[in-house]
């Protein structure tokens, strides 16, 4: 399993010269399994570049895990190179909702007039599917997704091939408010995903002096993230 | 090739939890089993300890410590209570009956108990949220 980080923003995109380092696209990350398939981790603008290294490779199927359907978590689905061609065969994963189905939601932005076309019209072969309760499975790979703390249904996701594992929880506040080391851990929110993987890409959006600010509204600060046992943590 | 991770309570339970804990009204939380899994501190004024002392129990261990008797004076059992309906039947219930609290002391509550889905089918558990009525009775 080997993971490239196409969009780390939070929010909104950021290009410009203060966003060379780490780029300035937001939310999305690449995998790829050991046997070749490839598993996309949310649609957020970096989508779009990584839509480009797929064109030429033209890959027959591809696995789109969203954890929520915030806009910069989203907004690059419409400009993924692969959904425009009638051979992609494009899995999208995501929560469900009590209310409205995957698709109905996807497509009340990638419709007119927020987007120019009709989700319906976009040539690649699109199934959606609400994640599963229990763990499942794409190709080599074993997959959990649990629900999350982050306003709107919102999933994080565990990726477990050959004995290693990658956690990815974009957005997401372990606990509200209060101090996290004094929380059990099986009450905090995401533990089960984290819980001794080899690399966690968790949100750290806000500096501590920030966090309290916005605490409960959108997520979380880069101390507040950090699993006391997880091994490894990038922030984005 | 299993997922190494732990158990952790329901997202529902781990937000309940963090709710109450907020909360100046009392608050009990039961997970899909009927197990207590937390009440808050306020809820400890009331049931007479404190929930670190009490801990984690299954139904008919909690449903009978407090000694519930409706206003009568009778023994009454979970599925006569609002926090045994909302397990039980998977509804809304309100209700007034006395307790005996930790403490020994007999007190006389209203409880509105809810139960809690992630999913219309989905059940996880319940909370149930209650006042000390007054009039109380001690032994």
């Amino acid at each position: 399993m080997r993971a490239t980080v196409w969009g780390c923003r939070g929010s909104l995109a950021t290009p410009g010269r203060e966003t060379l380092r780490y780029g300035g696209n937001t939310s999305c990350v690449e995998v790829r399994l050991r046997d070749g398939s490839i598993i996309v981790l949310d649609a957020g603008t970096g989508i779009r570049p990584l839509g480009v290294k797929l064109g030429d490779e033209r890959p027959a199927t591809i696995h789109l895990l969203l954890t929520h359907l915030h806009l910069d978590h989203l907004e690059g689905l419409g400009f993924f190179r692969p959904c425009w061609s009638g051979e992609t065969e494009l899995h999208v994963w995501g929560p469900l909702s009590p209310v409205r189905s995957l698709e109905e939601r996807i497509a009340r932005y990638l419709s007119p007039p927020l987007f120019p076309v009709q989700l319906s019209e976009i040539p690649a072969q699109m199934t959606f599917h609400d994640v599963p309760v229990e763990e499942w499975e794409i190709g080599p790979t074993r997959l959990l997704a649990h629900p999350v703390s982050h306003p709107g249904p919102t999933v994080g996701y565990r990726l477990s091939e050959g004995g290693r594992s990658l956690a990815y929880i974009p957005d997401h506040e372990p606990a509200f408010g209060v101090d996290l080391s004094t929380v059990p851990p099986e009450w905090m929110s995401g533990y089960a995903l984290v819980d001794g993987v080899d690399v966690l890409l968790h949100d750290s959006q806000y500096g501590e002096d920030e966090y309290s600010t916005w605490a409960g509204v959108i997520r979380a600060s880069s101390r507040r993230s950090r699993s006391p046992e997880s091994q490894t943590s990038a922030g984005s | 090739m299993r997922v190494e991770g732990r158990r952790q309570k329901e997202l529902i339970l781990i937000l309940a939890r963090e709710f109450a804990s907020k909360l100046a009204t009392p608050m009990f939380i039961a997970d899909r089993h009927g197990d207590l899994v937390f009440y808050n501190e306020p809820a400890e004024e009331v049931l007479g300890r404190s929930f670190a002392e009490v801990g984690e129990m299954p139904a008919d261990q909690w449903a009978s410590l407090f000694q519930p008797e409706d206003l009568q004076g009778g023994p009454i059992g979970l599925e006569a209570m609002p926090p045994g309906v909302a397990l039980l039947e998977r509804k809304p219930a309100h209700g007034e009956f006395r307790i005996t609290g930790l403490d020994g002391r007999k007190r006389l509550v209203s409880v509105t108990a809810f139960p809690l889905f992630a999913r219309s089918d989905e059940f996880l558990g319940m909370v149930a949220i209650f006042w000390e009525q007054p009039g109380v009775e001690t032994p």
